[in-house]
């Protein structure tokens, strides 16, 4: 059978995905590309070509300034806690102990707990008047008064962080434990009988395992936590103040609440765009730390 | 090994209680929460454990009456299983033809890597252009319309999975099939499926629980008690007029619980899904 049979055949096979992939992501994001270029409502779906108007509008307002800058604070603090909180996890995880696998199958719980509820039982907790985390600082002596931890501008977004991180460092953790587990035990012995310390056998022995997996995971957590919707919409909606405002929900806002189809369209576009270009810088990190490691 | 002096040991066991308890503690009090009276709920400071066992949270979510929480709470369990499965079963129906190509064709991987670079696209940059689709079509607050877009999330990433799965089995086999003159779709259903049923059920898994969790679509596409699912249900129930947290507690903890369960159950399959696929990736 000759090659191109047998690429034809394949292609074939590829058809249906594609042919799925095409209609639903494909075409709505050419579509998406289209309705930013002009001034296009929900309900007139037709609008004027405005040529780069929305982007360059949308680019210099204060809004859009501080939904990225909240954004890039999420993203930065929640996936550095992940990662550090992963790791430590892990390096725990890697110990002989009793209870260690029931510990370790204990992880996979906020990870499976669908995003929603958590959000929802982070709301609870951080409730104003009858939360948990009130009630137990309070009996504690932390506190003398009840505070409203998603009401407050100073803590809204640092209370979104720990719902977060609490979810997804459990993840982060499991991936790593899996990456220390592939050292093989005789280099980590001959580290051992080299009198190399912890620290020397971490940098040195562990690293070169766990830098690869880990770089995956801090794309994927990067790339997830720069879309975050779900539990903004849930905990804040954005606020209060605006405080908690992310780029989702500037551009939900912008497309569904005011209807502005053409400038939410443009908004949604950059968010991709820079979504992108932190997959690619990361990629590139990788590559050339792989080399130095 | 090295051998540990016991204030080591200790630390470790203090640790690993501390993480144990850090893990469970949010989960635990969730159901506390959702058996509790609800004046316990609002006592200040909070009774942390319920005077006595309040179960009408759960009588009244899993009662079906026309107009009542109940019906709006057991029509979205009936949607999300709906949408998540007719999404699975599409996704592997794709899936499978288009992985064993990949897996069997090298040249023409660049073509997945390319699909599954649409998992960076926040869903932000699709919505307004589905929106108009799906009305167009009359696919708006349908289970179908659903469906099909969670269809497109979960098909590139299956796809992945399960050619990291056909790339372990062995191309021999499929020579043998080609002699004994078995059609290829007929060597894909008798040799390879069974084959790749780990895998498979792993993928399925997965994607169940990904459909399971997906809520912006939902609920930007979704409007009452025809295709609501149960992320958007919980989230109404949450955002109403409800002064009880024990029933946003107990529709919290029954919507978790299937993903729970599934995920109790395939602990090992996710970890090596997650690094498997991931690290070789």
């Amino acid at each position: 059978m000759t090659s191109t049979r047998t690429d034809l055949r394949a292609w074939a096979l590829m058809l249906p995905l594609l042919v799925v992939i095409l209609g639903v992501v494909s075409w709505p994001l050419a579509s998406t590309v289209h309705l930013s270029l002009t001034d296009a409502g929900m309900a007139a779906r037709s609008g004027n070509f405005v040529g780069l108007g929305n982007f360059t509008r949308n680019l210099g307002s204060g809004a859009f300034r501080a939904a990225f800058v909240n954004t890039a604070w999420f993203t930065a603090v929640s996936v550095s806690a992940e990662l550090v909180l992963g790791v430590l996890a892990a390096l725990l995880l890697n110990q002989e102990f009793r209870g260690r696998s029931f510990l370790r199958a204990l992880m996979i719980l906020p990870w499976a707990l669908p995003t929603v509820v958590n959000a929802i039982l982070w709301r609870l907790i951080y409730n104003p008047e009858y939360g948990a985390l009130n009630s137990a600082l309070y009996q504690l002596g932390l506190i003398d008064a009840y505070r409203s931890w998603l009401g407050q501008p100073s803590s809204a977004m640092m209370a979104m962080v720990v719902a977060d991180v609490w979810k997804n460092f459990p993840l982060v953790g499991l991936i790593s434990l899996a990456a220390l587990q592939s050292v093989p035990r005789e280099t980590l012995a001959a580290a051992i009988v080299d009198g190399a310390g912890p620290w020397a056998r971490f940098r040195h022995v562990m690293l070169p395992y766990l830098a690869g997996p880990l770089m995956i995971a801090i794309v994927l957590r990067t790339i997830e936590a720069f879309k975050v919707f779900d539990i903004v919409w849930i905990m804040t909606r954005g606020g209060p103040a605006n405080s908690t405002r992310t780029l989702s929900i500037l551009v939900y806002q912008e497309a569904f609440s005011f209807q502005r189809a053409g400038s939410g369209a443009s908004l949604a576009l950059i968010v991709t765009l820079v979504v992108m270009m932190l997959a690619v810088a990361y990629v590139a990190i990788m590559r050339r730390t792989a080399l130095r490691v | 090994m090295e051998r540990r002096s016991p204030a080591f040991t200790l630390f470790v066991y203090a640790a690993a209680a501390l993480l144990g308890v850090c893990l469970v503690l949010p989960i635990f009090w969730l159901f506390v929460m959702s058996v509790s009276p609800a004046s316990d709920l609002a006592a200040k400071p909070l009774r942390w454990w319920p005077e006595h066992l309040d179960l009408s949270r759960y009588r009244l979510l899993l009662t079906w009456a026309e107009n009542t929480t109940g019906k709006d709470f057991l029509s979205a369990l009936r949607n999300s299983l709906t949408v998540a499965g007719m999404a699975v079963a599409a996704a592997l129906a794709v899936a499978v033809p288009a992985a064993w190509a990949v897996s069997r064709r090298p040249s023409i991987e660049w073509s997945l890597q390319v699909l599954i670079m649409t998992y960076m696209l926040p869903p932000v940059a699709l919505a307004v252009p589905l929106y108009m689709g799906l009305a167009a079509l009359g696919l708006l607050n349908s289970v179908f319309g659903l469906a099909l877009i969670y269809l497109s999330i979960l098909a590139p990433f299956t796809t992945w999975l399960l050619k990291s799965g056909f790339d372990a089995i062995p191309r021999d086999l499929e020579a043998a099939a080609a002699i004994d003159g078995a059609r290829l779709d007929q060597t894909l259903r008798i040799v390879i499926l069974p084959l790749a049923a780990p895998v498979l059920s792993t993928a399925a898994l997965f994607a169940l629980l990904l459909a399971w969790d997906e809520f912006f679509y939902a609920l930007l596409f979704t409007a009452d008690q025809r295709a609501k699912t149960v992320t958007v249900a919980i989230a109404d129930i949450a955002g109403g007029r409800i002064a009880d947290y024990g029933l946003i507690a107990a529709a919290g903890v029954l919507a978790a619980l299937p993903p729970l369960l599934i995920g109790a159950l395939m602990q090992r399959a996710i970890v090596a899904g997650l690094t498997g696929g991931g690290v070789k990736g």
